[in-house]
């Protein structure tokens, strides 16, 4: 397991390396600057902002610097000028943290219960009434179900905030939309994982033995059943942790998300960098766990 | 059984969609919770008359010689004076730190004398020294101002700018003592006293600046809260980024007793719809827009919270001129005339705006355009054919590029079905995101696109001076003579009357040309609590704060 | 499996005794029984034929405006209203069903194929490979997709099958791994050693054990696919890649009603109707499929 951890650490380097290559070359490359504006700013003064921030040297030494900001996230940004890529991370993480592992529990109580009691009894209406759910769930997009929960939750009963970060309950209804989404996600991959266990020879073995049907749910098939969603929700909670634009509009909550949106608008190349390269380190983080987790759960996996 | 459970779920869903469809467009009456205060804003009481508004989006930063946007304008505004003020009617200037003024016969130097009680929030005096050091920032080569030609009227200024000049004694500032502050010009510029109420002519606090970081350079803290120094009516208080900014009364501002607001409170939204539920959830007191879908139902059921305000801006398309067939006005006047202005004011927008005919819009400083081009359809099929394409045969389809946004989708979806159904024209739609289209306009990568343009200042000299042959901003290819010299002259100029009357003669040659097509001019659109007094429409969307009070 | 409800699927005994069926054989033979499955594969494919069949179904021009009529309700004449620019929302519901039934058929299945064969080989060789894969994997996941659409707009041009491919560069990622860990797991498995021990090749072994045996998760990550690559396409479309105005398609559809949900109800229900109508159907299709394609359920 340690030798595991150590090796899965070593690989992280390279893909850390190679996605902030990638991102900022792609940066560069994209037509525009952090300086195009509307009205267009005269030759000396655009030379002199570039030099200010050191694009006006050749692109090799750019990257270099580049790559080395990264690691102390001192750069400044370009668009808010006064602020550093490692303040802007620091303010809005905590944000985006709070709101992601809400919307991640929701996800889960939801999700999974109502996944298990659909394969407890598939093609019934003990399936069909949670799947359903489920599914107007996958139909409903964040920015469509974001509005709704606001018009009728905090408009038409008054019962929250239609947006903001101050008190507990603004956390309720942004929260609620994403979570709703994922849940149903959760749900159907829960159930189709489980049924596909309940198949197997072992499950039929403990049914043989007279074990109840609650007792091979839990015991025995959640461990196989639970894969596929374990695999999904890697990335998804790394993506959840990190903000979600669509919702941080809606509500107009101070997360990271719009960020990764943003700076890539402005071309704002250190923020750009800053935010991707903090999101692959996250998101390596959370396919380790996935990996490890696997390995827990069908103990015939081996971690190499 | 199945069949019926789909059919339930499906009903869930729809009748959830139609439940909140049904509530009229603002809730007032039995629709939403009852609540008489509907659109009344947050609670205010003495002592707490904060005025909470929309403000677009998160300021980039508060330095004024940093900053270049609309949202960092409305927050500056209120933390700092300059020499000049905004009358809140009509904003012509009134005397700011300056009390008064006197101008040279010749309309080059302006003296202006300062108040001596003008304090910064910190106690200190502002004096003439503060904005001679303030504008010499603006212009040190160190700080790339953006917005430093805004200087440029000013003698040496670009020069220095651009670091072709090294002494700033020669530059046109003069401290002649601690209240008396000059300045020289390089022409008769009649707008300069609007000019000096820009952001770019702020005062700054240069010891503040100096403890804080480099003076001269980008990346400089003073601008937060607890370094913060200004000279406005309110001073910053707090700046929680992306969620709200605030500021409080500054005890030493020199007409604190005129000052009714005890703060302001500005939220970044950057989604209308949200920034019209905050408002009607009494959150706001003003919003920065307001969403096109929800215009015309405030106008029939709130129209007293519906501000609709005339604002100094054109829509326009630019035309790139260097190519064919738009390189042949004819064309270029049959596409300008096939459009149906009033059919996209009246059913797209529906917010007051007002059919285009030439760029500069009606009433700015005084001057309402005569040169606009006329004509109806049967003369644009008519110049088509003259053109060499009868019913639009032989022309090939073109691009109408637009950058990325909905409400310009729609305008350029309706414009493009004119077209076709007017001049049997194919157009195709493109959009590009923001900085890719500002490359594609500024390398003249387009045939036709979407434009617009909002003054820096009430004089028809921002909108015209940008059409000349190596004007910055020109993108379109276009270049004539006589325009450039009209457009000089009236630089020369100082007799008001004469100068405007230049501007006549260049816009009609403008309008002539099209190199451009004017759409619309444009109006802002503010929901307001009633509650709020002393808020005037102005062409510049600017209101002074000092002047603004709860009843 | 199915043992509680034996109307729907569970193969009659004779299918189940019967030798020498392939896979594939007993599994139509399952689906056929479901009518559930079959009707909505009817419906969808009805839905399909209605928006092929657009331009002689529906009186009216895709593009064809009434700025003075603008949003205007169900009516004998728009028989779901019109939108905001006065256009008749039942023929750009058809037209728009053609891009958005296209895109979510075409870029799933790139998908899907990709994913499919990907997380197989690499769960399946597993070592030096496997690690190298899955890492490549994390990367594509951590690059800024907002900045890899803006570069395709800029490069690419803005043709129909880039749409497909920026879609199913995204969407095969989560697809590969879940694949991948089922693989995984599933090779340490009696049958799969077996089948080693009886020489089989590795291409056999994935081909004919390892993917029929994914399927299960494979199916129902598909059926939850197609709704994302749909809104996803209205995302890029907005972004400049892919279908361009006036053209519509029912992402687009969604996205223009809910930003008017309060005051035109009908520009947001009907799109959002007829695209959970087809994710529902779908989703039953795949149910039916999952059971169908289930090889220990004949053993039952």
């Amino acid at each position: 397991m340690a030798r595991f951890l150590l090796i899965r650490l070593l690989q992280t380097l390279p893909v850390l390396w190679a996605v902030a290559t990638l991102t900022f070359f792609m940066v560069r490359f994209a037509p525009g600057g952090p300086f195009t504006a509307e009205k267009s700013i005269p030759p000396e003064i655009l030379k002199r902002l570039e030099a200010h921030y050191g694009l006006d040297k050749p692109l090799s030494v750019q990257y270099v610097n580049f790559l080395k900001s990264l690691v102390t996230g001192q750069q400044p940004s370009i668009r808010h000028s006064n602020r550093t890529v490692g303040e802007i991370i620091r303010e809005s993480f905590p944000v985006s943290l709070e709101l992601g592992a809400w919307s991640l529990l929701i996800a889960l109580a939801i999700g999974l219960p109502a996944g298990m009691l659909a394969a407890q009894k598939p093609n019934s209406a003990q399936d069909y009434v949670p799947m359903s759910a489920a599914m107007v769930g996958v139909c409903l997009p964040t920015f469509v179900l974001g509005p709704m929960v606001v018009l009728f939750f905090a408009l038409k009963l008054g019962w929250f905030h239609t947006s903001g970060w101050n008190t507990p309950g603004d956390r309720v209804l942004p929260a609620l939309t994403l979570g709703f989404h994922l849940a149903a996600y959760v749900a159907r991959l829960t159930r189709g994982g489980m049924l596909e266990v309940m198949g197997q020879d072992f499950i039929r073995t403990a049914r043989a033995k007279g074990a109840s049907g609650l007792r091979i749910l839990t015991r025995h098939a959640l461990r196989g059943g639970l894969l596929p969603v374990v695999t999904f929700l890697g990335p998804a909670a790394a993506g959840l942790i990190t903000g979600s634009f669509v919702i941080e509009t809606v509500f107009n909550i101070p997360g990271l998300g719009k960020y990764f949106v943003g700076s890539v608008f402005d071309r704002d190349i250190p923020v750009v960098g800053g935010t991707v390269f903090f999101f692959s380190a996250i998101i390596l983080f959370f396919n380790l766990l996935v990996d490890v987790a696997q390995a827990w759960l069908n103990p015939k996996v081996r971690l190499e | 059984m199945k069949a019926l459970l789909i059919a339930a779920c499906l009903a869930v869903l729809l009748v959830g969609c139609k439940k909140s469809a049904d509530q009229p467009a603002a809730p007032g009456g039995s629709g939403a919770k009852a609540d008489p205060g509907f659109g009344s804003g947050p609670a205010v009481s003495p002592g707490k008359m904060i005025l909470h508004r929309g403000n677009g989006s998160e300021p980039a930063d508060l330095d004024p010689q940093i900053v270049t946007g609309v949202p960092e304008h409305m927050i500056l505004m209120g933390l700092f004076e300059c020499l000049t003020d905004e009358d809140p009617k009509d904003l012509h200037p009134i005397p700011g730190v300056a009390e008064r003024w006197d101008i040279s016969p010749d309309l080059l130097t302006y003296t202006f004398f300062l108040r001596k009680n003008a304090k910064w929030s910190n106690g200190d005096a502002v004096t003439a020294r503060d904005f001679f050091e303030a504008y010499k920032r603006m212009l040190e080569p160190t700080l790339a101002a953006q917005y430093a030609y805004m200087h440029h009227v000013v003698k040496n200024a670009q020069a220095y700018n651009e670091g072709k000049l090294k002494d700033f004694s020669q530059v046109g500032y003069k401290v002649i003592d601690d209240h008396t502050f000059q300045v020289t010009l390089i022409g008769p510029t009649p707008y300069f006293l609007s000019l000096v109420n820009h952001t770019s002519w702020m005062p700054v606090h240069l010891p503040t600046l100096a403890k804080h970081g480099k003076p001269y350079e980008r990346g400089n803290k003073w601008t937060r809260p607890e370094n913060f120094v200004g000279n406005g009516p309110f001073t910053l208080d707090q700046w929680k980024v992306n969620e709200v900014l605030t500021t409080k009364r500054n005890p030493h501002y020199w007409d604190a007793k005129t000052v009714k607001l005890d703060g302001l409170a500005f939220y970044p939204i950057s989604s209308s719809e949200t920034e019209e539920r905050m408002f009607r959830a009494n959150q706001l007191h003003v919003t920065e827009t307001v969403p096109l879908s929800k215009i015309p139902g405030y106008r029939k059921n709130h129209a007293e919270l519906i501000r609709i305000e005339p604002y100094l801006s054109t829509y326009f398309y630019r035309i790139n001129t260097t190519k064919p067939p738009l390189n042949d006005k004819r064309v270029r006047k049959a596409l300008a005339l096939a459009i149906d202005r009033a059919s996209i004011t009246e059913n797209i927008l529906k917010a007051g705006q007002i059919p285009a005919f030439n760029i500069t819009p009606p009433g700015t400083g005084g001057y309402t355009a005569r040169g606009k081009f006329s004509g109806d359809l049967a003369e644009a099929k008519k110049l088509l054919t003259d053109a060499g394409f009868p019913d639009g045969k032989g022309f090939s389809p073109f691009e109408l590029l637009y950058n990325t946004s909905e409400s310009h989708r729609v305008i350029a979806e309706a414009i493009q079905q004119m077209w076709k159904k007017n001049l049997g024209l194919e157009a195709k739609l493109l959009n590009q995101e923001w900085k890719v289209y500002l490359d594609s306009q500024r390398q003249m990568n387009y045939q036709i696109c979407r434009a617009g343009w909002t003054g820096d200042y009430v004089d028809p000299n921002t909108f015209l001076d940008m059409w000349l042959t190596d004007g910055g901003q020109n993108e379109t290819g276009w270049s004539n003579k006589d325009y450039d010299r009209l457009i000089a002259e009236a630089a020369r100029t100082g007799d008001a009357a004469a100068r405007l009357e230049l501007f006549q003669k260049a816009e009609t040659i403008l309008m002539d040309e099209l190199p451009i097509i004017p759409i619309y001019h444009y109006t802002r659109q503010h929901l307001i609590s009633p509650k709020l007094k002393g808020w005037q429409p102005t062409l510049l969307d600017h209101h002074p704060y000092k002047h603004l009070w709860f009843e | 499996m199915t043992a509680s409800d034996p109307n729907v699927t569970s193969p009659s005994p004779a299918t189940a005794i019967e030798a020498g069926h392939s896979l594939w054989q007993d599994a139509w033979a399952r689906l056929r029984k479901n009518k559930l499955a079959l009707a909505s594969a009817f419906i969808v494919t009805a839905l399909g034929l209605l928006c092929v069949a657009a331009p002689w179904v529906s009186p009216h021009a895709y593009d064809a405006q009434d700025l003075a009529l603008g949003a205007a309700p169900p009516s004998t004449k728009h028989w779901l209203g019109t939108d905001h620019l006065g256009r008749d929302q039942f023929t750009r519901l058809l037209y728009g069903g053609r891009v958005s039934l296209m895109v979510g058929a075409c870029a799933t299945a790139v998908a899907l194929t990709i994913g499919l064969l990907y997380g197989a080989i690499s769960g399946f060789i597993g070592g030096k490979l496997d690690a190298l894969m899955m890492r490549l994997v994390d990367i594509l996941y951590a690059l800024p997709f907002t900045l890899f659409v803006i570069l395709l707009t800029v490069w690419l041009g803005r043709e129909l099958w880039l749409l497909f491919a920026a879609i199913g560069a995204v969407e095969w990622l989560t697809m590969a791994r879940i694949v991948r860990g089922q693989v995984a797991s599933l090779k340490r498995m009696e049958f799969v050693e077996a089948a080693h021990a009886l020489g089989l090749r590795k291409r056999r072994i994935i081909l004919r054990h390892m993917i029929p045996n994914v399927l299960g998760p494979v199916i129902v990550y598909t059926t939850l696919t197609v709704p994302a690559v749909m809104l996803l396409e209205a995302f890029l479309s907005f972004l400049g890649l892919g279908v361009q105005p006036p053209m519509s398609s029912w992402g687009s559809m969604i996205k223009d009603g809910a930003d008017r949900m309060e005051e035109y109800w009908w520009m947001l229900v009907f799109p959002a109707g007829a695209f959970s109508a087809t994710l529902f159907c779908l989703n039953f299709l795949g149910d039916g499929l999952r059971d169908a394609l289930d090889v220990r359920a004949s053993k039952d």
